[in-house]
């Protein structure tokens, strides 16, 4: 079963700080992270290729830099790696990264299954997954939290997906692309040898005159959204804190007070 | 042809349709009315009754589309997709909304990669330019630290998620009319590789953290899993849902689908209750968007009094018996 997983490398945002006086982060030191919910669908590929046999390729479209983050899922176990790098490519959105995913697995080819993480933690969006899914016109489901079996003879799997009300159980023949939720794996640490592996691996860097892709839908010319202004949203409220302390009856009343000045008792 | 209407994609659920289908009219009517065109609301299910669609013209729609097959009844992606892609190269829309769901953050990327169309995800705000009629969307990035704005200038039709609960329905108006327009499905918009065989219920119950008005979360303060009846007892007297940190999750205490933050799901209820909860920038980017946050902690420099409208610092074990009594005599309906 051969696997490819689209990874994103983003700022270690869980511990980003605020500067309270102007109310904007700061960025100094912050350090570049594989998107924490990607590290989900590498070990299940992982997993899926202990169990099934084949090879687990990861793919990312970013900075030069950005061959540290296919390192490290090369040390988590991982077979190979390609670095989808080109100035052409910058200041892509959703669409434009899709598009540049999707001509590069078409160039690697021979797939059974990409697995996606849910969203990145940066971009929030979950858009890409989808989009590459939609590029490349074969099966999806998104937001799986398990996979019930896989029929590598019959090419199909059985998975089940999050909604609103629950789970479902979806069938898809083979290729598919899903993308993974963080209740379907517990991803595992690098481990000494992978780490050696890792640093050990070349990793291929292809630009866009390697995958054919059309210059009008690459980077910024090829992405139909345009960012236009970022704010930073004061975080504090302000809000009244009172002590249980002194006297957690008085507390409590303020609270229920409080509750129903706002209409919501 | 020049692009005009704004759409909302009605979602429905068991042939009846979601609340979300609502508060999306609500978002919609706003542009419609600034962009001086309809509003349509698109709905592919499974054959539904006339009075369930003519609840969506009382809600706000000037005309109701409705696609209706037995293959529209489960979600799959690819044939929601193809009947979505086919509709709007017929009639294109200027606007295109859907519910940043489950399924609406599945179908527009899908459909919108198809279209080349810009899509921008979990929009809080939109607005119109009024002079390129550029759709001004709003959202927040990087764990809620930035809001963005983003348009499409060149593209259409212009596409966006919108995040449940980040407005109200409009009023219900049964005076108000319009169309229903039904569609009947086409055979060729059948994609019919995937299938949906089965499923199962959220085990705790039903209510879902993203759609509902209270959200009382627990975190590593609650010390296990057992003590969570006592935040269900205060969801039931505030008519919420339990929500936990990842930390309570991460132990057991709660699963998954109830976790709220970066890692979790993003809540905007009217009021969210984190008892427990330290408030670490991950938990703070899944609710700080509520509107009445109120807080219960023992450590009175934890970072979720920062984001808090009302805080008690003080032991829970003791302040949440106190509250349940409290709110028990309330006799709050």
């Amino acid at each position: 079963m051969n696997i490819l997983v689209p990874i994103k490398q983003v700022p270690e945002t869980s511990n980003v700080k605020m500067d309270p006086s102007t109310g904007t982060m700061i960025r100094d030191g912050v350090e570049s992270i594989v998107n924490p919910l990607d590290l989900y669908a590498i070990e299940t590929a992982n997993q899926l290729k202990e169990r099934h046999g084949g090879k687990v390729t990861v793919l990312t479209m970013g900075p030069p830099s950005a061959h540290k983050a296919l390192r490290e899922a090369i040390a988590m176990g991982c077979d190979d790696a390609v670095l989808l790098t080109d100035r052409a490519f910058a200041g892509a959105d959703t669409w434009a990264t899709a598009y540049v995913l999707a001509r590069a697995i078409e160039r690697i080819g021979g797939y059974d299954l990409i697995l996606c993480g849910e969203r990145a933690t940066d971009g929030d969006t979950g858009q890409v997954g989808p989009n590459i899914a939609a590029a490349l016109n074969i099966p999806l489901a998104t937001y799986v939290s398990g996979i019930e079996s896989v029929d590598t003879g019959r090419g199909e799997m059985s998975v089940w997906r999050m909604t609103e009300h629950g789970y479902e159980q979806l069938l898809l023949p083979l290729p598919a692309l899903l993308t993974v939720v963080k209740e379907i794996s517990f991803p595992r640490l690098p481990t000494l040898r992978g780490k050696q592996r890792a640093r050990a691996s070349e990793i291929p860097a292809w630009g866009a005159g390697d995958l054919g892709a059309e210059a009008d839908k690459i980077g910024l010319k090829g992405s139909p959204t345009r960012v236009v202004k970022i704010e930073s949203p004061k975080v504090t409220r302000g809000g009244t804190v009172v002590k249980a302390a002194d006297g957690p009856e008085q507390a409590v009343d303020q609270l229920v007070a409080f509750l129903r000045g706002r209409d919501l008792v | 042809m020049k692009h005009t209407g704004v759409w909302a994609l009605a979602e429905t659920h068991g042939g009846k349709l979601r609340d979300v289908s609502f508060e999306l009219l609500a978002r919609g009517r706003a542009l419609a009315d600034q962009l001086g065109c309809e509003l349509v609301s698109v709905v592919m299910a499974e054959p539904m009754p006339q009075e369930e669609l003519q609840e969506l013209i009382a809600r706000g729609a000037d005309r109701v589309l409705a696609v209706e097959g037995e293959a529209l009844g489960d979600f799959i992606a690819e044939t929601h997709s193809n009947v979505l892609c086919g509709l709007i190269g017929e009639r294109r829309p200027e606007v295109v909304l859907a519910a940043a769901t489950f399924n609406g953050r599945t179908l527009l990327p899908h459909a919108a990669m198809r279209l080349h169309a810009g899509l921008t995800a979990d929009c809080t705000g939109l607005a119109i330019d009024p002079d390129t009629r550029d759709l001004i969307q709003t959202r927040p990035a990087i764990g809620g630290n930035i809001l963005a704005t983003i348009k499409s200038p060149n593209h259409r039709p212009q596409m966006a998620t919108v995040r449940p609960k980040s407005t109200r329905p409009l009023p219900r108006d049964a005076a108000r009319t319009g169309e229903v327009e039904r569609v009947a499905f086409r055979p060729q918009w059948l994609d019919g590789r995937v299938r949906k065989i089965g499923e199962r219920a959220d085990q705790q119950d039903e209510a879902n953290i993203q759609e509902t008005d209270v959200v009382v979360a627990g975190g590593r303060g609650m010390k296990k899993a057992e003590h969570f009846a006592m935040l269900r007892e205060l969801a039931g007297h505030l008519h919420g849902v339990v929500g936990a940190s990842r930390d309570a999750v991460d132990r057991g205490w709660a699963v998954y689908p109830r976790q709220v933050g970066l890692s979790g799901k993003t809540v905007t209820p009217k009021l969210y209750v984190a008892v427990g909860i330290s408030g670490a920038i991950q938990h703070l980017a899944g609710m700080k968007t509520a509107d009445v946050i109120m807080a219960i902690n023992a450590d009175e420099d934890a970072p979720i009094f920062q984001v808090a409208d009302f805080g008690i610092v003080g032991d829970l074990f003791e302040v949440l018996p106190l509250l349940n009594d409290r709110l028990a005599q309330e006799g709050n309906p």
